[in-house]
C-alpha cells in the first residue's frame, strides 16, 4: 500500500466520521465544527480526482464563506445566556432504516451500473480549461449565476431587516 | 486509489447522512448543514465521472454551479431561519406551521 493510498483513506475515514458526527452530535456548534472537517476531506478528495481548481473553491467558499455564516446562524438563533446550545433529533430509528435502505440501493446501483470508463492523462492544471467552457460553452448559465447570486443578495438583505411597522 | 465506485460509493454515503440529518434534525440550521452534506455529495460524483470519463471538464463546471447555489441557498436560508427566530422565538422547523403570526 503506497502514501497515497493511505492519504486517502485517511481523507475518506475524515470525510465520513465527521459527516457522521454532524447529523448525530447533539451539540449545535460540534456539528459546525465537523462539518468543517468534512468540508476541507471533500476538497483532498478533490484533489486525489484531479480537480485543482475545484477543491481550491471549495475551501474558499465552503469553508470560507458558507460555514461562517452558518456559525453566524448559530449564533443568532440561540439565546447566549442559554449555555446548552443543543439540539434534539427525532424519529432516529425510523430515519436511520429509510435512509439505510437508500443507500443500499444507491450502493447496489452504483456497482452494478456499467460505467462509461475512460483512461484520461490529467491535464497539469484544469483552471485553464475550466475558463475556456466557462467563457465559450457555459457563458449564458454563468451569467444567470450571476445575477442569481445578486437576487440571493437583496433576498437575504431584505429578509434579514427588522420590519419598521 | 483510483476506482470511480469507491468515489461513488463516498458519495452515496454523504448524501445518506446528510439525508439523514435533514429527516432527524429539528433545528433549522441543522437541517441547513444536511443540506450542503447533500450538495456536496453531489458534487464528489460529478467531478468523479468527470475524472474517470475521459478528464472531461463540463463536471467541473457544474461541481461550480452547485457551489454557487449552495452560497446562494445558505444565505437565503439562514436569512428565514433568523427571521424564523425572531418571530417565533424558536428555530425548531417543526414549529413553523403557520404563514402568519
Amino acid at each position: 500500500m503506497s502514501l497515497s493510498d493511505l492519504t486517502f483513506f485517511f481523507v475518506v475515514a475524515l470525510t465520513i466520521g465527521s459527516a457522521l458526527y454532524v447529523v448525530t452530535s447533539q451539540k449545535l456548534v460540534y456539528s459546525a465544527m465537523a462539518l468543517f472537517f468534512t468540508l476541507l476531506g471533500i476538497a483532498g478528495l478533490f484533489v486525489f480526482l484531479m480537480a485543482d481548481f475545484i477543491a481550491g473553491t471549495q475551501i474558499v467558499i465552503y469553508v470560507g464563506g458558507i460555514l461562517v455564516l452558518i456559525v453566524f446562524g448559530i449564533m443568532l438563533t440561540n439565546r447566549i445566556s442559554d449555555v446548552r446550545l443543543s439540539h434534539t433529533s427525532m424519529q432516529r430509528g425510523v430515519g436511520g432504516v429509510v435512509v439505510l435502505l437508500i443507500f443500499a440501493g444507491l450502493y447496489k446501483m452504483i456497482s452494478s451500473a456499467p460505467w462509461y470508463l475512460e483512461s484520461a492523462s490529467a491535464p497539469e492544471s484544469s483552471v485553464k480549461g475550466i475558463g475556456k467552457l466557462l467563457m465559450i460553452e457555459y457563458l449564458l448559465p454563468f451569467e444567470v449565476a450571476s445575477v442569481l447570486l445578486l437576487a440571493a443578495l437583496v433576498g437575504a438583505a431584505m429578509l434579514s431587516r427588522k420590519s419598521k411597522s | 486509489m483510483n476506482d470511480l465506485n469507491i468515489y461513488l460509493t463516498v458519495g452515496a454515503i454523504l448524501f445518506s447522512l446528510g439525508l439523514y440529518g435533514v429527516i432527524t434534525r429539528r433545528n433549522g440550521v441543522a437541517v441547513l448543514m444536511g443540506v450542503e452534506l447533500i450538495l456536496n455529495s453531489a458534487n464528489v460524483n460529478f467531478v468523479a465521472f468527470a475524472r474517470f470519463g475521459g478528464m472531461n471538464l463540463s463536471g467541473h463546471i457544474f461541481a461550480m454551479f452547485v457551489i454557487i447555489l449552495a452560497a446562494a441557498e445558505a444565505a437565503v436560508a439562514l436569512a428565514i431561519i433568523i427571521n424564523l427566530y425572531n418571530k417565533f422565538g424558536t428555530v425548531n422547523v417543526d414549529d413553523a406551521r403557520s404563514l402568519k403570526q
